[in-house]
């Protein structure tokens, strides 16, 4: 008699354990073929299973998918990734010092967001998850702002109504972050389907990770992209980490998430994530697919989570401490900078100069963000603007409810004032 | 005039907003060819063209997250989801995306989605076609919720939604599409025909959205109810010969708070039914809102007629439905009451 047993998935290496990626296929950089962009996705199925890689192990761009950008672009990528770090860094030590309530960083995955929106058009409308914030970097919004974000300041975009990193950009064309994950994929297949209702050429990306789509809305997005042949990008970052969730409980074990796309019709590519010129090559083959009516890519971007999942997360309990060590697809940082002194573009010294330049950026726009006030300091924002923008127009049981809380703040504001010369005397 | 029942008068209300606005877009499981399970779309993709009136996949999350997705790309969408009972795989997509985009972004996104979907019982449908969830998203902040009675409301009232910057989720009772209701299923069907209301204007025409109607003026008790209910309690006033105001709340959120109070203040009764389940149904709220505004004038304790606590069982259908007996006798204890 058999009996059946279940199956639950366990990462190659816990705490206290060898690292081990030995069940990550790297096929070496340049092999994979760049098809046609109007191919069918069953054709390309391959791209699927293998990896379009352009650097190889000497820093020199091979193969087709080279996507021969000029060296001032890539020193411009550059320096948008390398900003990206050093904000993510100061922010994770704000957040320590107790001035924002939270934070998350990209650290290592960087070369996803600049690259894809460095590829796409300023007109293409974006859908970020809470690990892009190179979109809006490389896009121009400027630090102070997202600072201000995360400050919940007088010049917060949300207005104080959003937990730090939830930020949106509509002049910059890119949307509100969600916590509640993947429900941006679907909402991009739809931007994306009025696009094409409108006969507009602006196409929709958006971005989750390998574990959100294990959501319903993974499939929401895939179903309705392959039905209507929507002109959009949907990215699943593959970092491999979900907090402590290995990306074998989000099904990556026994197929890769750029395969799924095949299943619906789409194609799946499987890209570098680590290599900002493979990233840019597959987004470029993609939206120009997708403005050409060739309908929606699904790219898995394989990469890895270098930092913890979030300032309230603790990797050491469930990951090996020195995995991002032992990540065969190295820092995509390192990669382009190397890439760059190979052709003779770049240097160390520049490089460290560049470094100095950005933190030194970094430290004047926390100066200036703190001016607009912070959580604990003034100057602040008024509460009563919390009844704001929940409706167009205020409706009475709101309107009624401000009222009160009005009432009651200046209850207190007068019973703060008449304690102070109490105290005194 | 033209004479139509309420389907044909959300059809109509379709049709003008598709005519007037390029930018709306009607969608939703087999309401494009077909023209909808219950017929509210007929005919409107032969005349919009299949970019304005789509069918789409058996995903409800799907069509609220592409409503979400086209709203704020310009669009103003118009989404069928095909029974509110099929609504919940897209909860979160409404509750924790469409309701709160505008306030999360500090008004910089908004998507003026409307969801149209049938509710309620009376038609054999058993738990899974018959439910009435209104006080589910009554609950949620950043919806506009509505349930018209009668297809003058019914066009007016999803015109209004269409052209609303809010969401809108418009309820429609299913079993008042085709006609009246008193609540006794066993009396042979009235057509719209027979109804003032069955009256509606072909061309635009907008009822406000937070506007109650005095259906029946009276001056014993307030009888507060919408939907479905509207035509039960007036067979049940009509039985009592109690002299009940009867308002048609018409819009839950935002809710005409002067208009029911106003009312109950001058009669000192109320009695409010619902065919949604009692605990913490939409009731709830309209009992505690003209307790809180009220108190003083009240001569009677408020009195709640509604479906019982239990899922929609559907061979004891009209054991569960609030016909006119229960609300007849709420309206004779509050009546009697000292």
């Amino acid at each position: 008699m058999t009996q059946s047993r279940l199956h639950v998935p366990h990462p190659p290496a816990r705490p206290g354990e060898k690292p081990d990626f030995s069940y990550l296929e790297i096929p070496p950089a340049g092999r994979e073929a760049r098809p046609d962009t109007l191919a069918s996705a069953l054709q390309i199925e391959q791209l699927g299973t293998g990896m379009v890689r352009v650097l190889d192990e000497h820093g020199q761009a091979v193969g087709p998918w080279n996507p021969h950008l000029e060296p001032e672009e890539l020193q411009v990528a550059l320096r948008h990734m390398l900003l990206t770090r050093r904000f993510d860094e100061r922010m994770q030590r704000m957040q320590r010092q107790g001035r924002i309530s939270f934070y998350m960083k990209s650290t290592g995955e960087e070369a996803v967001a600049v690259a894809q929106a460095m590829a796409l058009q300023p007109g293409d409308m974006l859908f970020p998850s809470y690990r892009t914030q190179g979109l809006f970097i490389a896009r121009g919004k400027s630090l102070v702002d997202l600072m201000c974000q995360c400050l919940s300041n007088t010049r917060d975009m949300c207005r104080g109504r959003q937990m730090p990193i939830m930020y949106h950009w509509a002049e910059g064309n890119i949307f509100s972050i969600s916590g509640n994950l993947a429900t941006q994929f679907p909402q991009a297949v739809g931007w994306a389907m009025a696009a094409a209702i409108k006969g507009e050429d602006r196409i929709a990306s958006s971005w989750i990770g390998e574990g959100a789509s294990a959501e319903a809305d993974f499939h929401h997005a895939l179903t309705f992209a392959a039905v209507y042949q929507a002109p959009v990008i949907l990215n699943v970052v593959n970092n491999q980490w979900a907090i402590s969730s290995f990306q074998g409980f989000a099904g990556g074990e026994r197929r890769t998430f750029a395969q799924r796309g095949p299943g619906y019709g789409i194609p799946g590519v499987r890209v570098d994530g680590n290599d900002f010129l493979a990233v840019h090559a597959v987004t470029r083959w993609a939206a120009e697919r997708a403005r050409a009516r060739g309908g929606p890519t699904l790219i898995e971007h394989v990469t890895y989570r270098a930092a913890a999942h979030s300032t309230s997360d603790d990797p050491s309990r469930y990951r090996p401490k020195e995995e991002w060590q032992s990540w065969p697809l190295g820092d995509p940082i390192t990669r382009l900078k190397e890439h760059l002194i190979g052709l003779g573009e770049w240097s160390e010294e520049r490089h460290a100069a560049l470094e100095k330049e950005l933190e030194a950026h970094v430290t004047a726009c926390w100066k200036e963000a703190v001016t607009y006030g912070t959580l604990s300091e003034g100057p602040t924002l008024d509460p009563v603007s919390m009844f704001e923008d929940v409706f167009h127009d205020m409706p009475a049981h709101l309107k009624r409810q401000r009222e009160e809380l009005r009432r009651l703040l200046a209850e207190q504001h007068a019973a703060a004032a008449a304690q102070v010369p109490a105290a005194e005397g | 005039m033209a004479q139509m029942n309420m389907v044909q008068a959300i059809n109509s209300a379709l049709d003008v907003m598709l005519g007037r606005d390029p930018r709306v877009v009607v969608f939703g499981e087999d309401v494009g060819y077909f023209g909808g399970v219950f017929r509210c779309t007929d005919g409107l993709q032969r005349k919009y063209g299949e970019h304005r009136v789509l069918d789409t996949p058996i995903a409800e999350g799907g069509i609220v997250a592409a409503a979400i997705g086209m709203g704020v790309n310009g669009l103003r969408p118009v989404a069928e989801i095909q029974f509110a009972d099929y609504i919940y795989p897209a909860f979160d997509q409404i509750v924790s995306e469409l309701a709160r985009l505008r306030y999360r972004t500090a008004g910089d996104f908004s998507a003026p989605v409307t969801i149209r979907t049938p509710c309620g019982g009376g038609i054999r449908g058993g738990q899974t076609h018959s439910q009435s969830p209104e006080g589910v998203f009554t609950h949620v902040c950043g919806l506009k919720v509505v349930m018209p009675s009668n297809p003058y409301d019914a066009k007016g009232l999803l015109i209004s939604a269409v052209e609303d910057e809010d969401p809108v989720v418009f309820f429609e009772p299913k079993r008042i599409y085709n006609g009246p209701f008193d609540g006794d299923p066993h009396k042979p069907a009235v057509p719209w025909s027979t109804h003032p209301k069955g009256e509606v204007p072909e061309g635009h025409y907008a009822i406000p959205i937070g506007k109650a109607e005095i259906v029946r003026a009276g001056q014993d008790v307030t009888l507060l109810t919408y939907g479905t209910m509207v035509h039960v309690a007036e067979a049940a006033v009509q039985l009592t010969g109690v002299d009940a105001e009867i308002i048609d709340v018409r819009t839950m959120v935002p809710l005409d708070v002067d208009t029911l109070c106003t009312s109950v203040c001058r009669t000192g009764r109320c009695v409010i039914v619902h065919e949604a389940t009692r605990f913490s149904g939409f009731g709830a709220e309209l009992s505690a809102t003209v307790q809180e505004e009220c108190f003083w004038h009240l001569e009677a304790p408020i009195q709640r007629v509604t479906g019982w606590d239990t899922p929609y069982p559907h061979a004891f259908e009209w054991d569960y439905f609030p016909g006119p007996a229960r609300i007849a006798a709420a309206l004779r204890g509050v009546m009697e009451a000292r």
